[in-house]
């Protein structure tokens, strides 16, 4: 096996057991990303070079010097951040993201920062601002997004692991579509400070992995109390590796109908299925859970509340302080005017537009504060099935990735998070695992919610699933 | 005659909380400090950074709320107020807007005609802007600077009811309301480094009138004269208005104090939709019973009350209490010498004459004098004891006002006993009587003033440190 095949954890007992050299493993990377990355397109930039001095002292952390791949909307200090926008293409944050700090403080190298939607906002990373990120299993088709790069990263192995960010599905979907492992976690687990805020009452950064072992492992890193972030919470030290265990007897199943009756692929829906006949075979209660109703309202619920919240933080782009400003010499007002014009795409600008609508006077109560209510209702209804049920299970995706350019009708590409975006209403954790190949070799995902805290949970049964469905054994040969 | 119009005045005033810190990062609030120096990622507003509430801004937004006789609300949250300038670098202002710290209150202001209420519709915290500072005049500056040191300092937002009928109503609530949060200590109320600010809403109306009439709002007053002056122009422009037979439209107007005028800055279409939603990224605010409780415990007596007790603790004229809890540094020198020598007229005496003419003189503020009332009382013990003349006594106040020494050892240092040992004060007036026979002649004819001329003499001789009473009866006794 090459150094790029092992997952973080073999690597770090690689390191330990002095079968390999961090040099090695990152001279492996760098060479990996020099062949393929101009294929995939899933790094915006590189920063492992400027690492270097802080190689020592790293290797002495729980992470012993590893590179992780960091997606380009979390702070890095004095590394560019720029959300694939062409409003920060040149920005340059002073601070480090808590979880960056996280991680280095445990050993990590920072190896880069990946390609994504523009602002987080999209599910095909091709509203960079930059270039589109391809999907390694097949060139030409969507890695998924908004964290298109670092999925794409980590399963064309140009990177063992990498941080993205979820608002409707932004970690979970491009995982499923690039045949990794995502977790988006409980809202509030994962402190947001440094994350480049799309919807604040949304937005998670978790981890993309090659297995679940490191999502735990990274997840043992980069959650907890941040006092920088008052929507975070105390949990205390968890150790999520210790809940990684095969056997599922007697936990509970929940296969909720209101999903599966929702129009979508059927090798999918079919997939799915069989995965959880598995999980009843090896002994979990597993039953259909019925009268989600409201689950249905959550996608629309979400296009009013990403957008107002996404309206109010992206003001600050005005080309006043820092990243783009509009040359044209002017008053005040054009200046504004003509930074935003020229520094943001056409989908951020949608959801401005979007939002800036559903907050305005007159309109509030009826989009944003009826938005709001749904979410109530929404997290009730999970609140509600969490009291019979220790997780649920449904795809990830409604389809395997789609082309890249195919996807024309934003309403359609909004309509590719209709899994997703309920887990982000409610603020309960899910994972998604790969779960198979579709006939056109393209991967699936399964998607384990758990409740509000129930990351060992979800933890636990993505493990066993994994174990049981053996997906990597018998996988197709990626184009890359 | 009669006037024709009611005037609807209503305040609303920012003041600025002295927390050490900024409200949502560790920031320094010092005031002055070199351009941009007290900024932070969270301050500047930059991408990722979150903003964490500083409970103290609460605890002093808690205390102004209570000495405003406001109720506190338990459940309080924040917003964001949304617009576009160069000087608020996250585009949104962090405030409150439906749930406040304070609702419902009210101010007691002193008015010629007796005391009136008027209420205080809520009061709630929020950070300051950062400014701009311009190259030159604004119309026609060629680039503006921005400093973002005031960024995030938090304010107290406390808005007034429509409840003021006249510009000196507005003037004595301002200096009420001024007067409170410096007795409470929870802000300088200084508006020349614009630790409070005010913006008022007039309207007028038919006498009678139960409507309201159209208002302006006005902007840019930045001194309780300003706020007056600004207030009568804006009242009579609307009355010609009214009386021409035009109509008052709902606009924001700016005071400009070069021309002595107001000037329309945008109209009712132009205001800012400011799109207010819940701040996501701070969690509701509860202020329990016990938070309130303990707050409460902490308020000092207010102006009002202090200036009560005074008139019926120490009797003194409602003119004196008045200006002696102007300020609670005042009241406290005036409470600690009385504590030390109880006699509180002659010692309003000295504060409000001697006292604030030096301070007005020096142009200094209380808290600077080097005088105590310690000081104060140890010194009125000398004069009434005899050791120091009342004129000699001013003396020695002035000498402690600078320096801080005792009375004692003033007088001391400097000789300034008075002479009370009538063999050498006799030899004194021996010698004045003699040297002066056109006075003793007068005072034989019963001019009684010439008496005062050779006391005067007497005192001249001695420095003023003749004890003037024996001097008189000496004088008395001799011619």
């Amino acid at each position: 096996m090459e150094i790029f095949e092992y997952s973080l954890k073999e690597l770090l007992d690689k390191i330990s057991n002095k079968e390999i050299t961090l040099e090695e493993i990152i001279n492996n990377y760098l060479n990996e990303i020099n062949k393929k990355d101009g294929k995939i397109k899933a790094f915006n930039s590189i920063s492992i070079e400027k690492e270097k001095d802080f190689i020592s002292e790293r290797e002495k952390g729980v992470l012993k010097g590893i590179p992780i791949a960091i997606k380009d909307n979390i702070s890095t200090s004095g590394f560019k951040t720029t959300c694939s926008s062409k409003i920060l293409e040149n920005y340059l944050p002073p601070y480090d993201a808590t979880v960056v700090k996280k991680l280095k403080e445990n050993g990590a190298l920072i190896l880069g920062k990946t390609n994504m939607d523009e602002f987080a906002m999209g599910s095909s990373t091709e509203n960079s601002a930059f270039k589109s990120t391809n999907n390694p299993w097949k060139l030409g088709y969507a890695p998924g997004g908004s964290s298109g790069g670092s999925a794409a990263a980590v399963a064309a192995m140009e990177a063992p692991a990498a941080l993205g960010s979820d608002t409707g599905g932004s970690i979970r979907q491009p995982a499923a579509f690039c045949g990794v492992v995502g977790l988006k976690p409980t809202y509030g687990m994962v402190s947001r400070y440094g994350l480049v805020a799309f919807a604040s009452s949304l937005d998670q950064i978790g981890p993309i992995t090659r297995d679940v072992r490191d999502a735990a492992l990274l997840m043992n890193i980069i959650s907890g109390h941040d006092p920088l972030d008052s929507t975070s919470v105390d949990k205390g030290d968890i150790n999520y590796e210790s809940y990684l265990k095969e056997d599922v007897k007697g936990l509970k199943v929940g296969i909720p109908a209101e999903y599966f009756n929702l129009d979508f692929n059927a090798e999918i829906k079919e997939n799915i299925l069989s995965a959880a006949k598995k999980l009843e075979d090896a002994g979990a209660e597993v039953s259909e859970v019925k009268n989600m109703t409201d689950a249905e309202y959550a996608l629309a619920a979400y296009y009013i509340i990403a957008p107002a919240e996404a309206s109010s933080n992206l003001a600050r782009y005005d080309g006043v302080r820092y990243g783009l400003r509009s040359e044209e010499k002017n008053d005040i007002e054009t200046m504004f005017i003509n930074t935003r014009h020229q520094g943001f795409g056409p989908e951020v600008k949608r959801r401005i537009m979007l939002g800036t609508y559903v907050l305005s006077s007159g309109y509030y109560d009826d989009f944003y504060l009826k938005a709001q209510k749904i979410k109530t209702l929404i997290k009730d209804d999970f609140d509600r099935v969490f009291k019979d049920y220790d997780i649920l299970i449904t795809p990830t995706t409604p389809t395997t990735a789609f082309k890249l350019g195919e996807m024309k009708d934003p309403l359609e590409m909004y309509h590719a998070d209709i899994f997703t975006v309920p887990v982000n209403i409610a603020g309960i954790p899910a994972i998604s695992i790969p779960s198979g190949f579709d006939t056109k070799g393209l991967p699936i995902g399964l998607q384990i919610m758990g409740p509000h805290f129930g990351e060992a949970k979800i933890l636990h049964a993505a493990y066993a699933l994994e174990k049981m469905l053996e997906v990597n054994k018998n996988r197709p040969e990626m184009e890359v | 005659m009669t006037e024709k119009y009611e005037v609807v005045i209503g305040l609303e005033v920012h003041v600025q909380l002295k927390t050490k810190s900024k409200i949502f990062c560790g920031c320094s609030t010092e005031f002055g400090a070199e351009p941009n120096t007290h900024v932070c990622p969270v301050c500047l507003g930059l991408p990722g950074t979150l903003p964490v509430l500083n409970k103290k801004a609460v605890d002093y937004a808690i205390m102004a709320g209570l000495a405003l006789n406001c109720k506190i609300n338990s459940y309080n949250k924040f917003d964001r107020k949304n617009y576009f300038y160069p000087d608020l670098p996250k585009a949104y202002q962090i405030s409150q807007y439906d749930l406040p710290v304070g609702e419902d209150g009210f101010i007691e202001i002193d008015l010629e005609d007796g005391e009136k209420k008027i209420g205080i519709t809520r009061i709630h915290l929020e950070e300051d802007a950062g400014k701009l500072i311009h190259e030159g005049n604004i119309d026609r500056s060629t680039g503006s600077l921005v400093d973002y040191n005031r960024t995030g300092v938090p304010l107290a937002e406390i808005v007034s009811e429509p409840d003021m009928r006249s510009p000196e109503e507005a003037y004595s609530y301002l200096n009420q309301l001024k007067k409170i949060m410096e007795y409470i200590e929870v802000s300088d109320c200084n508006m020349e480094e614009g630790s409070l600010r005010c913006d008022a809403n007039v309207s007028i109306r038919p006498m009678g009138e139960e409507k309201l009439g159209v208002k302006t709002e006005l902007k840019n007053m930045n001194s309780f004269k300003a706020v007056e002056k600004g207030l009568v122009y804006e009242i009579e422009r609307q009355k010609k208005l009214l009386d021409e037979g035009e109509k008052v439209i709902q606009e924001t107007r700016t005071w400009d104090e070069e021309l002595n005028k107001t000037v329309s800055m945008r109209s009712k279409e132009e205001a800012h939709d400011y799109r207010y939603f819940p701040e996501p990224d701070l969690v509701p605010l509860e202020i329990d019973k016990k938070w309130e409780n303990k707050i409460k415990d902490t308020l000092p007596e207010l102006p009002r009350d202090r200036k009560l007790r005074f008139i019926n603790e120490y009797k003194i004229p409602e003119y004196d209490a008045g200006i002696l809890t102007d300020s609670s540094e005042l009241a406290n020198f005036f409470e600690d010498t009385v504590q030390e020598y109880n006699d509180p007229k002659n010692i309003s005496n000295w504060i409000m004459g001697e006292f604030l003419r030096l301070i007005n003189e020096e142009n200094m503020l209380i808290k600077d004098s080097k005088i105590s009332g310690k000081l104060l009382g140890s010194m009125l013990k000398l004069t009434n004891e005899g050791v120091i003349s009342s004129k000699i006594a001013k003396t020695v106040f002035k000498e402690m006002f600078n320096t801080g020494k005792d009375p004692k050892t003033i007088v001391e240092e400097k000789g300034l006993k008075q002479i009370s040992d009538e063999g050498k004060l006799d030899e004194i007036v021996e010698k004045i009587i003699s040297d002066n026979p056109e006075a003793v002649e007068d005072i034989k004819n019963g001019k009684n003033k010439a008496i005062g001329f050779l006391v005067g003499q007497v005192m001249k001789e001695t420095r003023g440190k003749a004890n003037p009473q024996m001097v008189n009866e000496l004088i008395n006794e001799k011619v």
